[in-house]
């Protein structure tokens, strides 16, 4: 896609204004609060001034980037330099950064085109976008279903036409799952291939930016822009300049894929199962060896993720303190504050956070706190380590494993939201990826049909630490062979 | 084990955490976090006698650099004051710590 539109902006087939235009009037027409509420701020002036310098280059006859004039979205978590960045909390309702997150810098660079900032649950918690201060985003398929989470906004942006491709950041599943509700593809990439300054953290030690797109290929071409060691974030890998897109060969004869064994497949949806066998079979016929790979920890890997992540969100939420930036309980917004700054930091927290943010900060510092940090953060840490392990293991024998992105397809709005431990089990295939750290890929891998309306199912291909090539090529292979 | 977490313990944690809380969330968050905490009972079947805990996940050892104070620009220092809740006479403005 991003090449087909690359050439017709080169050949002056289009140019890159009418691009932004025919994209913005998409977003007028589909989306907004009673619509696919998949935008909380459209940057039109922003975005068509951007698509003008472009057609000047082409217009020179300079060599333009393929991202160049493209239109995108970015998940509202992702500082944007005077442009509102919500988190999608009432906190920062007013919020605009006064500097650009490194991803933002980097495709300013090359000339991308952003035209808005997408939705997204508060702070990136939660698998529905139900979270969202702002209403949650319909899913393109079926209104009434959710287009998953936390990057919901980003995936309906993708899969409705309102962009080409989106960013989103992923810490349990945020880029996959909500990428397999709405029928995209959805990166995350290995633990610091990509910089996190700039993107709001949520727990820091498995916090990714990646792509949501409309191919494979797509998400090889914005990864190759957006990947690099940074000064800016410490924890970000050296890797030097890839062009992941040249690594899509179509040759995967040999590779090994690893499948789960069939106890894993429990209580699953046949029709879900089904589809993960059919996408083994389809990278068999195209001269790959299916091997079963155990990852025994991986049942522990919701408990060990449901630990870290709000032990780590507690302390990342400290900053929201009234003081500094964004909304503070002294503005007769409800009770006035007492007189101290306990009191200002509680009221304002009370007032402007969302429950789940809530949630998930009282879970996180009891997890902390004296008397139970060893029972619960720290023997989470050595479970953690066990299911690093696993993964070692396992690409010791496979070059990728295969398994579903989510355990169901976008379920019905409000199906969940009464209970907060049967959305957590909403990520069961997703999170020890990131407790892990290696890069996984959501790709569509067939439909099931419900209430007369056919809806996506994800397919996950998980890839070794910093084999985004390796992974990105196999994933290639199996978008086309399931096409055919 | 199952936990259950009593009413001081709540409000014990949500001062920790600086969340105001009402009488009514006190009654939520006991239900809501002991349900959570009940679940992360299966842990304990995992045995970790011998197992470290895991410091980082890609295998990257320190990174430093040197703590030096770097000025920013004006346009950026309007900006960042741009943000603030309060201000006076150009300084951030907060409540008494006594």
């Amino acid at each position: 896609m991003i090449k087909e539109l690359h050439d017709k902006i080169v050949n002056g087939e289009i140019t890159a204004v009418e691009l932004a235009q025919k994209y913005l009037d998409v977003i007028d027409e589909k989306d907004g609060p009673e619509g696919l509420n998949a935008f909380l701020t459209v940057t039109r002036e922003e975005a068509l001034a951007k698509a003008r310098a472009v057609d000047e280059k082409v217009k020179k006859g300079e060599k333009i980037d393929l991202l160049a004039g493209i239109p995108y979205g970015a998940k509202d978590v992702i500082c944007t330099k005077g442009i509102r960045t919500t988190a999608a909390s009432k906190i920062l309702d007013n919020y605009k950064p006064p500097y650009d997150a490194t991803v933002i810098t980097k495709l300013q660079k090359v000339g991308a085109v952003m035209l808005g900032k997408t939705n997204l649950d508060e702070f990136a918690m939660g698998a529905s976008t139900e979270n969202s201060a702002y209403g949650y985003v319909k899913n393109p398929h079926d209104p009434a279903r959710v287009a998953g989470g936390s990057s919901g906004g980003s995936a309906a942006a993708v899969v409705a036409g309102e962009v080409v491709w989106a960013l989103g950041s992923d810490t349990g599943g945020s880029i996959r799952q909500p990428a397999a509700f709405c029928g995209c593809v959805g990166l995350k990439p290995t633990y610091g291939r990509v910089s996190r300054h700039g993107l709001i953290a949520m727990a820091s030690s498995l916090d990714q930016i990646g792509p949501l797109t409309q191919s494979v290929e797509d998400a090889a071409i914005v990864l190759s822009r957006i990947a690099g060691q940074d000064k800016m974030d410490a924890t970000s890998a050296h890797s030097g300049g890839k062009l992941y897109e040249r690594y899509l060969t179509r040759d995967i004869v040999g590779k090994k894929i690893g499948v789960l064994p069939a106890e894993v497949y429990d209580n699953l949806d046949p029709r879900i199962t089904e589809s993960i066998t059919r996408a083994g079979e389809c990278l068999q016929e195209h001269g790959a060896v299916l091997e079963e790979v155990a990852l025994p920890h991986l049942k522990h890997a919701l408990s060990v993720y449901y630990i870290i992540m709000p032990s780590e969100v507690s302390s990342n939420m400290a900053r929201f303190d009234g003081i500094r930036y964004g909304m503070t309980a002294d503005d007769g917004v409800d009770n006035a504050p007492g007189d101290g700054i306990h009191e200002r930091y509680q009221d304002t927290r009370r007032i402007f956070l969302g429950e789940e943010v809530k949630r998930r900060i009282m879970l996180g510092t009891y997890s902390l706190s004296a008397g139970y940090y060893d029972q619960y953060y720290n023997k989470a840490q050595r479970v953690r380590r066990l299911i690093h392990q696993d993964f070692v293991d396992a690409f010791k024998k496979v070059d990728v494993i295969l398994l579903p992105t989510a355990p169901e397809v976008a379920f019905k709005a409000g199906a969940k939201t009464s209970d907060p431990l049967t959305m957590y089990l909403s990520d069961i295939f997703t999170v020890a990826i990131n407790l892990a750290g290696v890069p996984a890929l959501s790709l569509p891998v067939g439909t099931l049909e419900y209430d007369g309306t056919e809806l996506p199912i994800g397919g996950q291909l998980i890839g070794e630490w910093f084999d985004e090539e390796g992974l990105l090529a196999i994933g290639d292979v199996l978008e086309h062979a399931l096409k055919r | 084990m199952a936990v259950e977490l009593t009413e001081e313990e709540v409000r014990h944690v949500a001062f920790l955490a600086r969340v105001g809380v009402t009488d009514e969330d006190v009654k939520k968050y006991q239900k809501d976090l002991s349900s959570v905490l009940a679940y992360f009972d299966e842990l304990n079947a995992v045995n970790t006698d011998n197992v470290e805990p895991i410091g980082h996940i890609t295998g990257m050892t320190n990174v430093f650099r040197s703590d030096n104070v770097h000025d920013v620009d004006e346009d950026t220092k309007r900006r960042i004051m741009e943000n603030v809740p309060e201000t006076k006479d150009g300084y951030i403005k907060v409540k008494s710590i006594f």
